[in-house]
């Protein structure tokens, strides 16, 4: 599925319900699935700050692509970590640098996160984008 | 006065609001209290028709606000029974009361080898401001532990009190749990060694009588929004012979007698502690909510109080995976708890959606987290504005919390 398609689903995903006790029951399912990360990755050093409750998020780049890994000890968290791994996992560097994100808004999620919660989303696409960023960059300087 | 709990509700304005299409339950009234129409119309009064500065002015209006500014100063003065207005100092709150005395009593009274004893329960208002005065003067931070039951272990605060011991600083009520220290007792033991008591009452004095002479403190801090009073406001209490012999704080305007470049000389008490502009509108508005507090009596406060934390005490006890934190008596009206396998904010992100209003996470009291061994408690902190039937639809919002994240 194109990143596009993937973003698209997740927007019909949640206009399937009407109520946002509903959306969350949706995101805590999504969290309940969620894979998770690696124990040896659950350490400072893959620790996001800016979160009330702890994110994880490790990536290592193969064949072209990222592959993230995250994990927080919140379940609401550990849900919308996993809806981003949806739309990131998998993708080229510059897909990720392309990728605005404003897909949240359409679904109205950080309007109805806490604040400190949505300060934790955006440290988390900080991150994301970063990643992806010193990828790329590695990348050029392979080819150079 | 009769308390009528209707028509107190009518008094604050933001107790109508619907969040979310639901009638907001204001539960986190630790944080920061709601303020009635008095104190909201009091300080808008002063804005349209009052408005001037403080002190300075020899035309009408600065004689108005300073009139209203002074009337405040000595409402709170007799709220807490202190000797005179001189020893009610305005503060921006409880953190910059600590701050003031650590820096100014910290100059004047704290050497090498000194010692200052806080507690294991302190808010980090009460804790990093005599850690950074005992880094800069080579003094030691002794803590004082509490047991498991959240209340403070006495015998270890005995042990830590010896001649060398320059102050003694404690909250009077537990942010986290509620729980009420024996302060009187505390202060004595520690005057039986000539040792001075800051007193942190930021969580107490909303909810119960402060009586400064009674108490024997030598500070008392406390910050008006946590009384139903404007943010950006609080009050130190000291004792004059500690306020005379310790330096000013901040300078500037407002706290000076005689000023040349080579010398000035400083204002008396209290305005020696208040450099600049004060926060005029708030503190008068701060004079109001302690005239609305004693038109209802804080006795009647504190019992219809004491009503709600039993009932909701017991009602959530009631629930199934849920353990209160700080089980010790007496206590304020706040229940502090943790839910089995529910990490706090998920609760606390929940409860929102449902309306309820909690404050969730380590409270500014790491120290006392570490000790309990969590990371945070989902905290209901309760004013006589809440009714019973709030807690009713707290105990049932916890319970679908529960069923929809276990
Ligand atoms: C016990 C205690 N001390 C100090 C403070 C700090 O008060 P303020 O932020 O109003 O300065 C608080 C506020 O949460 C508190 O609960």
């Amino acid at each position: 599925m194109t990143i596009q398609e993937t973003k698209e689903n997740i927007i019909e995903e949640f206009e399937l319900f009407d109520d946002w006790m509903d959306r969350y029951n949706y995101i805590i399912e999504m969290g309940k699935e969620c894979e998770g990360i690696e124990e040896k990755y659950k350490t400072k050093q893959y620790l996001i700050s800016g979160c009330q409750s702890q994110v994880w998020l490790s990536a290592e780049y193969k064949e072209g692509k990222i592959i993230f890994q995250a994990d927080s000890d919140a379940i609401i968290t550990k849900g919308i970590v996993q809806l981003l791994m949806r739309v990131v996992n998998n993708r080229t560097p510059q897909e990720i640098i392309n990728e605005d994100f404003s897909f949240l808004d359409n679904i109205g999620l950080k309007e109805h996160l806490s604040p400190t919660r949505a300060n934790g989303l955006s440290s988390m696409i900080r991150q994301i984008k970063l990643y992806a960023l010193v990828f790329k960059t590695k990348e050029e300087q392979k080819q150079a | 006065m009769d308390f009528d709990i209707d028509n107190i509700r009518k008094d604050f304005p933001i107790l109508q609001l619907k969040i979310r299409g639901k009638s907001l339950v204001y539960f986190d009234n630790a944080a920061t209290s709601q303020k009635p129409t008095a104190v909201i119309e009091r300080m808008a009064k002063y804005n349209r028709s009052e408005n001037s500065n403080v002190h300075r002015g020899v035309h009408w209006l600065s004689q108005l606000a300073t009139d209203a500014m002074e009337n405040a100063r000595e409402t709170i003065r007799e709220h807490l029974n202190a000797q005179s207005i001189e020893e009610v100092i305005f503060t921006k709150g409880t953190t910059e009361s600590i701050n003031l005395v650590a820096s100014s009593f910290g100059k004047a009274f704290i050497t090498a080898g000194d010692e200052i004893v806080i507690s294991e329960m302190e808010h980090h208002a009460n804790i990093i401001p005599w850690q950074i005065l005992c880094q800069e003067k080579g003094a030691s931070l002794k803590v004082s532990k509490i047991n498991p039951d959240g209340s403070l272990n006495i015998d270890h605060y005995k042990s830590l009190l010896n001649s060398r011991t320059k102050l003694v600083a404690l909250a009077h009520v537990s942010n986290v749990m509620g729980i009420i220290n024996p302060i009187k007792e505390l202060i004595h033991l520690a005057h039986q060694k000539q040792i001075p008591v800051l007193i942190d009452g930021a969580q107490a004095i909303p909810h119960t009588n402060v009586d400064v002479q009674e108490l024997d403190c030598d500070f008392y801090a406390f910050s008006a929004h946590k009384m139903y009073g404007p943010t950006g406001v609080g009050i130190l209490y000291g004792k004059k012979k500690f306020l005379e012999a310790m330096p000013p704080y901040q300078t500037g305007g407002e706290m000076i007698d005689q000023v040349s470049f080579e010398k000035t000389t400083f204002a008396d008490l209290p305005f020696k502690f208040e450099a600049g502009t004060p926060m005029i509108a708030s503190i008068i508005g701060f004079g109001e909510a302690i005239k609305y507090i004693n038109n209802i009596g804080i006795a009647t406060i504190e019992a219809y109080e004491h009503q709600l934390l039993d009932y909701g005490t017991k009602k959530l006890s009631e629930i199934n995976g849920l353990t209160i934190i700080g089980t010790h008596k007496p206590k304020a009206a706040v229940i502090s708890f943790i839910l089995d396998g529910i990490h706090h904010y998920d609760a606390g992100s929940l409860l929102d959606q449902m309306g309820i209003a909690v404050r969730t996470g380590n409270h500014c009291a790491q120290p006392l987290m570490k000790y309990m061994h969590i990371n945070g408690t989902i905290r209901a902190s309760f004013a006589f504005y809440n009714t019973k039937q709030e807690i009713d639809l707290l105990a049932e919002a916890i319970v679908k919390a529960q069923t929809m994240l276990l």
